[in-house]
């Protein structure tokens, strides 16, 4: 079936920009391994390496220190579990890994598999009813005992409700003990600043599809002097931490996306901004008890992304919602994940406070490159039906 | 119309949604997740809500060109059919889950919802008939396969949510669906039926009922006796085990003097004893229902060379008449069976058939023996 009228899920991906689908189509039609050594591997591999560099200068980092990967779900595995074992290792005293409540599955079910084997014992630092880190527990549980404290990983920004964390406050208070910190950037690049070397993090994460660059490539930035130890092992083709034969034409695209992502992010985010803020306002005008969970809007980029709406409907099953505004063309998301498709009440929000019918009642919108005031138009005109229905169905 | 296909990743619901789609109604697939922690992959014909059984739900709504989702019944489900599954043999019956989902899930909350959401009709994969009677009521009928035909487990519909639901395949023969699911190119049309009860994976019922009973048992144990002597012939490990009319597993290891085998006659739940005797004392020719559900209007008398009773799933038709009772939660039925019928255990359906239609069921509450037996 083909897709809706009015795409408003740019959190779950977004399409890719024509540059990026050029370049990737491009190096598509060429051979070459990049690890050969003939002419046309030799090709390929500048392709890579020319793209490593780009995607270094977008992001302020060596390119030595880019480890691609095959997204954002391998580059947190890689991080947490890499950067763990490798500081056990070295020292088996440090065996606690800190980081939120609010985190991706691809970080939070790496952690939890840990702790289940015995090899971490996971602490999950509470947020604020924005979904915040509540950066005092993080110092507090620093300060109970820093020698035992292997990692810190606190993602740039959540992917459900668009909060944006304290990354610079864990670096500050982790730096002081020697600790590494990762960060999932996934949601981060190209919708706010992101600077690698600037934020002290010693390991970021970040994906293509997330930016307008190709599914199945993303990328762990990891700081020179960290040591990461090697989850997918073979030809050790990525600084000897990841194997697999690397990918030119999918690395090509993702370079190029990222690279045009961080040029215009600031007029993007803007841009989506004031679309973002319409969207909301106008839906509470029509919906007076529909309410924004997460971060104030205003200033831009300070509290929460750009793009990220997310809405609780009192009273409305968020799946219901999500299948009247689909029937409508309206794409958006209950924003948490789900189990054989039946969407689960969001960690994100129990995490941020709400009860379980608040979690399953709320809906995300989240807007990007393509998205148009059209786009906030339909949503506007869609939900107020949409809501009576929805409450209807649920009686 | 706009309907509402329940699809359980089987053929029969699959080639349902898709004729439900040719006739022209504006059909979205729903997958039902009634499972709290659904199960990676199914195992043989055992069972469904898996994963797999919601991904091959999906494609088959893909391959008919309809949207397509999951909704979450778990919790509803679990309330209103397990618990009262587990409800009913700790008190020494034996109830039908197919029948009770049907009643409070299939063409209740799920009907229900999709009646909010703006639709006219569920439809399903069941095989039965509907059409329209000459009192303007929809009348629901026995199946045209009758080897198929699943008019008993919906039995308990009423005329609200007979008029809300559609099943497309009542006239065909599941020979007939199969062969039009492969022709359609649905990948489930080879797929095995579903029998056995979903939501006990590996079909061990007992095994199952010890482990969720727990403490809601007032037994996990107890004497077997010959009801005739009072004689203890063995020991069991649950009344829950058995049903009325058993004959496997009572693992006596000595046959009666008369060299009959025995079967279950009579559950105890309290004591724990199970009575066992020979076929003729489980002959049986009337009983008492309770909770009647009518498809139409209720009727106080029937009787006629076409009425007739069906006692169990798959089981033969009776020739009955039907007395209704005034009383509490819609009455009582009582039915006086023309011939005995054997095996009938409290707990089951009474479903009340006129010719092919459906009159409507209750819920089987006591059974009166024949006198004199008549083996």
């Amino acid at each position: 079936m083909a897709t809706g009228a009015h795409y408003l899920d740019h959190a779950a991906t977004t399409p890719m920009v024509p540059a990026a689908i050029e370049a990737m189509a491009q190096h598509l039609r060429e051979v070459g391994n990049p690890s050969s050594l003939h002419a046309s591997g030799r090709h390929a591999r500048r392709v890579v390496e020319e793209s490593r560099e780009t995607l270094a200068q977008a992001l302020n980092c060596r390119p030595g220190e880019v480890v691609f990967t095959s997204g954002g779900t391998e580059a947190d595995n890689l991080a947490v579990k890499g950067i763990h074992w490798a500081r056990t290792a070295a020292d088996p005293r440090r065996t606690r890994i800190l980081t939120t409540a609010v985190e991706h599955h691809a970080v939070l079910d790496p952690l939890v598999w840990l702790a289940e084997t015995g090899a971490a014992e996971v602490e999950l630092l509470p947020v604020d009813s924005t979904g915040r880190l509540e950066v005092e527990a993080l110092a507090a549980a620093i300060d109970r005992d820093p020698g035992s404290v292997s990692m810190i990983s606190v993602m740039w920004a959540n992917n459900e409700v668009g909060t944006l964390q304290p990354v610079e406050d864990a670096v500050a208070l982790a730096g002081a003990h020697g600790i590494p910190v990762h960060t999932d950037a996934v949601q981060a690049v190209g919708a706010v600043p992101v600077d690698f070397a600037t934020s002290g993090v010693d390991a970021l994460t970040l994906t293509g599809h997330k930016v307008g660059g190709p599914y199945g490539v993303g990328a762990l930035l990891v700081g020179r002097e960290v040591e990461v130890t090697a989850l997918v092992h073979g030809g050790g083709q990525e600084r000897d931490i990841r194997s697999g034969t690397i990918d030119p034409p999918a690395i090509a695209g993702f370079a190029t996306a990222v690279e045009l992502a961080v040029k215009h992010q600031a007029e993007h985010a803007a841009r989506v901004a004031a679309l973002r803020d319409d969207l909301v306002r106008r839906i509470v005008e029509v919906v007076p008890d529909a309410h924004l969970h997460g971060g104030t809007m205003a200033p831009v980029g300070v509290h929460r992304l750009p793009g990220n709406a997310h809405i609780g409907f009192p009273g409305c099953e968020g799946d219901s919602l999500l299948m009247l505004l689909d029937a409508r063309g309206i794409e958006c998301s209950t924003g948490s994940a789900c189990s054989a498709g039946v969407p689960q009440p969001s960690h994100v929000l129990l995490a941020m406070g709400c009860d379980e019918d608040q979690a399953r009642h709320s809906l995300r919108f989240s807007l990007g490159h393509t998205s148009t005031q059209a786009d906030v138009d339909a949503v506007v005109d869609a939900i107020g039906p949409v809501v009576e229905r929805a409450r209807a169905a649920r009686m | 119309m706009r309907v509402i296909a329940a699809m359980s990743g089987g053929v029969d619901s699959a080639v349902a949604a898709a004729r439900a789609h040719d006739a022209g109604h504006e059909v979205t697939g729903v997958h039902l997740a009634l499972s709290r922690n659904p199960a990676s992959y199914r195992s043989g014909a055992r069972g469904c809500c898996t994963i797999e059984d919601a991904n091959d739900a999906r494609r088959a709504a893909d391959v008919i060109g309809i949207p397509f989702y999951v909704w979450d019944l778990s919790e509803r489900f679990h309330e209103d059919v397990v618990e009262d599954f587990m409800d009913e043999y700790a008190a020494g019956r034996t109830p039908n889950p197919c029948l009770r989902c049907n009643e409070r899930i299939k063409f209740a909350a799920v009907l229900d919802r999709a009646v909010g959401l703006g639709f006219d009709a569920v439809a399903t994969g069941h095989y039965a008939r509907l059409r329209s009677g000459a009192d303007g009521l929809v009348e629901m009928h026995r199946a045209v396969d009758h080897g198929k035909d699943q008019s008993y487990v919906l039995g308990v519909l009423d005329q609200e949510q007979l008029r809300h639901s559609l099943f497309p395949l009542g006239g065909s023969s599941k020979t007939e669906v199969r062969a039009e699911a492969a022709a359609r190119g649905l990948l489930v049309a080879d797929k095995p039926d579903s029998h056995d009860i979903c939501f006990v994976a590996d079909g061990d019922n007992a095994g199952w009922l010890r482990e969720k009973l727990g403490d809601r048992a007032p037994n996990h144990g107890g004497p077997i006796l010959d009801e005739a002597t009072g004689e203890e012939l063995g020991r069991h490990g649950g009344t829950y085990g058995f049903t009325i009319g058993q004959r496997k597993g009572l693992r006596l290891g000595r046959p009666a003097p008369d060299g009959k085998p025995r079967f279950v006659l009579d559950i105890e739940p309290v004591s724990g004893a199970v009575l066992v005797g020979s076929h003729d004392r489980l002959a049986v020719d009337g009983l008492t229902a309770i909770r009647p559900r009518w498809c139409g209007t209720a009727p106080a008398l029937l009787a006629g060379p076409d009425v007739t009773v069906q006692l169990r799933a798959h089981g033969d038709e009776h020739r009955a008449e039907i007395r209704v009772d005034e009383g509490a939660d819609g009455g009582t039925v009582a039915v006086e069976l023309h011939e005995p019928a054997y095996g009938i255990a409290p707990g089951q359906a009474v479903v009340i058939y006129d010719g092919t239609r459906v009159v409507g069921s209750a819920t089987i509450a006591s059974t009166r023996r024949a006198s004199g037996g008549g083996d």
